[in-house]
């Protein structure tokens, strides 16, 4: 532990780390955006100026109403209402002092020097308000055993993950928003708000749909929390709080959505909107299950989507439901935050239409395990950024990419290197593994493969080989990961059991 | 350690490629143009560019090499009429360049460093920890110097090598190792003949130390005039490659004339924060003074902040020419000097009177640059791990001179990262060198500062928000457009007067017997 107090002392306070990460960030934002220049459908960073001009312009009836002035084929809406909120502030600022940026159909693409500016400031303040706290709260309240990795270092790795910053201020979304909600709504689990926890989910689950990946083990951690008050003998308790549960989330969904509840069709509108299942069952290349099933079966040829949608959900459902039941039966926070990862990694790599951008829910409760499993924390986020490399090639990001992921694994260097760390380390030595020489060598493959990428162009015949071969390499580690995080769940359990 | 700073620090600097880029590298470029399109002998005469070459021959050459590796990114860029050229490539190269040249500052930091571990100058408990030692904190704040690295990597210059050769330089001396030391010296004026401000420093230091050993005796005549010549040997040498070809085609007054432009004004367009800045406000307010009690006095409207390079004819107070400030740093510097030829055989005096003399030519010198307080605050930086002084006057100065170079990064992108790299580096600085030195925090003051000098680094802050927020909130901007610059410099110049007016009584004051201790 001698280097970890020393770390302390280098980094001066936490200041410095703070600071470090808003600077970070915002190096990151004088980079390219997605589809800068690139007319006619530009990137991310249109859509999302675009919905500012309709939330400026519209009634919020029409938000998500195909009209004439509101063209859905081109970044029509597709987030829940919050975010539609959020787009609606911010117009109201850009409108202020870019009044052009904002005009109805006549400022599409629009782009300028202040423009970029103040869109990365709008990026920066969302991060400033709900990501950055939530996460320094979160290990400040979570360290409470000498053992576990110091708080300031979660931190520090947290705040720097690359894949994070990479998408918000590069790439330009505004996943900080929703993840900061998220974040929150755990930390308030750890202390045992449950109800202020699920307002916070509620919060996240309106902002980003694919919150969802989350949402299952908040509510068989709450089934579970009833079914054990069931047992203890405490029924009305029980009821009260499940009922009161309910009464909160009901209430936040219905606040959310009452500009949408006048009429029904408003309502049908979002959902048809919020969930399409027209996409497809994979953009681009994933490192998803079914991504990587294609290069040997051609999905899309063979199955619709209706059929599709249908077996992803019932092999994703399959594939969370030991983890979820576990948490039912011992709702701890440990296993809910374990059930957390898993169930997200799982829909990552099961569920319909999944964006690579997507890992970013797999990436956060991993971060928010830092303090057990530095290591694997530490090698997940890596591997995470990495599977992004070729949706940031395509923005013009390899350069921040490169630096952030060489700086992430410095940091690394500085901060984890003393431990010997060994996998499956419990009961039986014969499985002892050297963490340290595995995650060496697969972080020296995406290094090989980064560079591969970068320095050579891919064979005529297959101009995709290169994203597919770093999407199968994340496959692999996904699986790997998942499978790691399965064998902890149950090995908690064994454990528990073992010591009653 | 030092890589992995060095390392994370790369980093970084590739990070800022896509920022903000000032006419200085337009100027670089366009010398890049001129050195791989011109003969040598056009180097100096030309002027299709308004930036003719105005550095010394050496760094001339420097950037031959770096146009003949330039061809490979983009030709385009070395052809003298595509000026204000900036493809991708040329942005990014010339960036690389910059990122490649600071490994030999970095190589004068670790040498710094080097020295600091193998003569253990100060007792200290910390001196085995890997990031608290002494030497390590001496390596991080010099390779972090946010000032530098503003200057180097956002705004544009090569300033990074040049003082690394500095550095590198003044730790030959310290070692002892004068020859060495003279030649990079040598070569270093002949990169860039700013430096040759700290010159007096290193000719009575040598010619002590190195020449006249101890005290001067008539026997030891021929060791003198040995080492004399060896010296003199060097120099000429030195000079001679670089001014050589020059003088051969019988330009050596076009280089001369190219190199010290006495036709530019005594402050530059914003008012460096030194003594003249003061001067200049003063002649301001008695001018505003002076109308408002209807004496007739000529009228020049405030063209000295106007932007362009230019002469200027004070209104009340007498009119300043290039020869009054070298007689005033002149006069400035002698005590220094002095101090250092009655103490013969202390290092870090060398160190420290290099520092006067810098400041002292900062301060009065003839149309100073605000980056050239870099030039006493990076040895000052050595310096900082030895005496509690001194390090006290490296967090007031270099706090400073950090914020000093703010006005030259202007663009909205880059206010974010020059903030938070100035409160970094600050931040980092005052809670190291305070646990260096045990200090402990009373009252409501930073620590290691007293009560005064807080409030002065404090009052930063309401200058900070005024410059960038309040002045347009309350529409001063267009009344008075040049009033936060000058506000700035005279704060900031009150402040650099002060440190200089501490470091010199300080360096006057230290005394022999210090000399039980280990460094002195």
């Amino acid at each position: 532990m001698a280097e970890l107090n020393t770390s302390n002392n280098i980094l001066g306070s936490n200041y410095l780390i703070f600071l470090m990460a808003v600077y970070v960030r915002w190096c990151v934002a004088l980079h390219s955006y997605s589809g800068e220049k690139t007319p006619p459908k530009f990137g991310d960073y249109e859509a999302q100026r675009h919905w500012m001009e309709v939330t400026y312009n519209l009634q919020l009836q029409d938000w998500y109403k195909n009209t004439t002035d509101n063209d859905l084929e081109y970044w029509g809406l597709d987030y829940p209402p919050l975010t539609a909120y959020h787009s609606y502030i911010c117009s109201l600022i850009f409108a202020h002092i870019i009044p052009d940026s904002v005009q109805l159909n006549s400022s599409r693409g629009y782009e300028s020097y202040e423009h970029k500016l103040l869109m990365r400031y709008t990026v920066l303040i969302s991060d400033l308000l709900f990501y950055i706290p939530a996460i320094i709260c979160y290990f400040r309240i979570y360290q409470k055993q000498k053992e576990l990795l110091p708080s300031n270092l979660c931190i520090l790795f947290t705040l720097f993950y690359p894949g994070l910053i990479l998408i918000d201020y590069g790439h330009f979304q505004y996943n900080c928003v929703s993840l900061g909600f998220f974040v929150s709504s755990v930390m308030l689990i750890l202390i045992q708000y449950f109800k202020t926890a699920s307002i916070f989910f509620c919060l996240a689950l309106n902002y980003k749909q694919m919150e969802l990946y989350h949402s299952l083990p908040f509510f068989f951690f709450f089934l579970g929390k009833f079914f054990l008050l069931v047992r203890k003998k405490k029924k009305s308790l029980a009821l009260k709080f499940i009922t009161q549960i309910g009464v909160v989330v009901l209430s936040t969904f219905l606040i959310i959505w009452s500009p949408f509840l006048l009429n029904i069709s408003y309502a049908k509108q979002v959902l048809n909107r919020i969930f399409p299942v027209e996409r497809g069952v994979f953009e681009d290349k994933v490192s998803s299950f079914w991504c990587i099933l294609n290069i040997v079966y051609k999905i899309h040829d063979n199955i619709n989507n209706q059929t599709m949608f249908r077996i992803c959900f019932l092999i994703t459902l399959f594939s969370v439901l030991p983890s979820l039941i576990d948490l039912m039966l011992t709702p701890t926070y440990e296993k809910f935050k374990l059930s957390l990862i898993i169930n997200s990694i799982c829909f990552f790599l099961f569920s319909y239409h999944v964006h690579e951008k997507s890992i970013l829910l797999v990436a956060i409760p991993v971060a928010l395990d830092f303090p057990q499993h530095p290591f694997i924390s530490f090698w997940f986020l890596s591997i995470s950024s990495f599977s992004m490399l070729p949706l940031l090639i395509t923005d013009g990001l390899f350069l921040p990419f490169f630096v952030l992921f060489l700086f992430y694994i410095l940091c690394s260097v500085i901060f984890l290197t003393k431990h010997t760390v060994y996998v499956f380390n419990i009961n039986n030595p014969s499985i002892k593994i050297r963490l340290k020489t595995v995650i060496n060598f697969s972080l020296l493959g995406c290094l090989s493969l980064v560079l591969l990428t970068i320095t050579c162009s891919p064979p005529l015949r297959y101009p995709y080989l290169w994203s597919l071969l770093i999407s199968f390499y994340s496959f692999i580690h996904f699986i790997g990961f998942l499978s790691y995080y399965y064998f902890k769940q149950c090995n908690f359990s064994f454990t528990k059991k073992k010591k009653c | 350690m030092f890589w992995i700073v060095l390392l994370g620090l790369i980093c970084l600097k590739i990070l800022l490629i896509p920022s903000y880029i000032s006419t200085d590298f337009e100027v670089h470029r366009n010398w890049l143009a001129i050195t791989y399109s011109l003969p040598v002998k056009e180097w100096y005469t030309e002027n299709y560019s308004e930036w003719t070459l105005d550095y010394p021959p050496f760094f001339a050459w420097f950037e031959f090499v770096l146009s003949q590796i330039a061809y490979f990114f983009d030709p385009k860029m070395l052809e003298l009429k595509s000026l204000k050229y900036k493809s991708d490539n040329t942005i990014l190269f010339q960036r690389l360049s910059v990122i490649f040249m600071d490994f030999i500052y970095a190589y004068g930091v670790k040498e710094c460093g080097k020295y600091l571990n193998d003569n253990k100058l100060r007792k200290c408990s910390k001196w085995k920890s890997r990031w608290n030692s002494p030497s390590s904190i001496v390596n991080i704040l010099l390779l972090t110097n946010a000032a530098l690295l503003l200057i180097d990597h956002v705004h544009f210059q090569y300033n990074g090598f040049l003082f690394g050769i500095l550095l590198l330089s003044m730790v030959r001396m310290l070692q002892k190792r004068y020859l060495e030391s003279a030649f990079l010296f040598s070569v270093l004026l002949n990169l860039k003949h700013i430096f040759i401000y700290v010159a007096p420093a290193y000719f009575i230091y040598l010619l002590r130390n190195y020449c006249l050993r101890g005290k001067i005796d008539i026997r030891q005549n021929r060791m003198i005039l040995k080492n004399f010549v060896k010296l003199g040997c060097i120099l000429f040498i030195v000079f001679l490659i670089s001014f050589g070809p020059f003088i051969f085609y019988g330009q050596l007054f076009q280089v001369l004339s190219r190199l010290f432009p006495f036709k530019r004004g005594l402050t530059h367009s914003y008012w460096a924060p030194n003594w003249w800045a003061l001067y200049n406000f003063v002649d301001k307010v008695l001018l505003y003074v002076g109308i408002k009690l209807n004496f007739d006095l000529k009228r020049e409207s405030a063209t000295m902040t106007g932007g362009l390079v230019q002469q200027y004819e004070h209104s009340v107070l007498p009119s300043i020419t290039p020869l009054h400030t070298f007689i005033i740093t002149f006069i400035a510097i002698i005590p220094g000097l002095w101090k250092l030829w009655m103490n013969p055989d202390n290092p870090l005096h060398f160190v420290r009177c290099l520092i006067t003399c810098a400041f002292s030519s900062f301060l009065f010198g003839w149309h100073v640059h605000e980056k050239a307080i870099l030039l006493s605050v990076i040895p000052l930086t050595f310096l900082s791990v030895f005496w509690r002084q001194e390090a006290v006057i490296f967090l007031i100065l270099s706090t400073i001179s950090h914020y000093s170079v703010f006005p030259l990064l202007y663009q909205p992108f880059e206010i974010p990262i020059k903030v938070l790299l100035t409160l970094m580096y600050c931040i980092y600085a005052f809670f190291n060198l305070s646990q260096l030195y045990n200090a402990k925090q009373h009252g409501c003051t930073l620590s290691l500062l007293n009560r005064t000098e807080t409030l002065y680094i404090v009052s930063l802050i309401p200058l900070f928000l005024y410059d960038h927020i309040f002045q347009y909130i309350l529409g001063f901007h267009l009344k008075w457009p040049f009033l936060a610059l000058m506000i700035t410099s005279v704060h900031n110049s009150l402040g650099i007067i002060y440190c200089y007016i501490k470091y010199y009584s300080y360096f006057l004051k230290l005394k022999d017997i210090n000399h039980k201790r280990k460094a002195y």
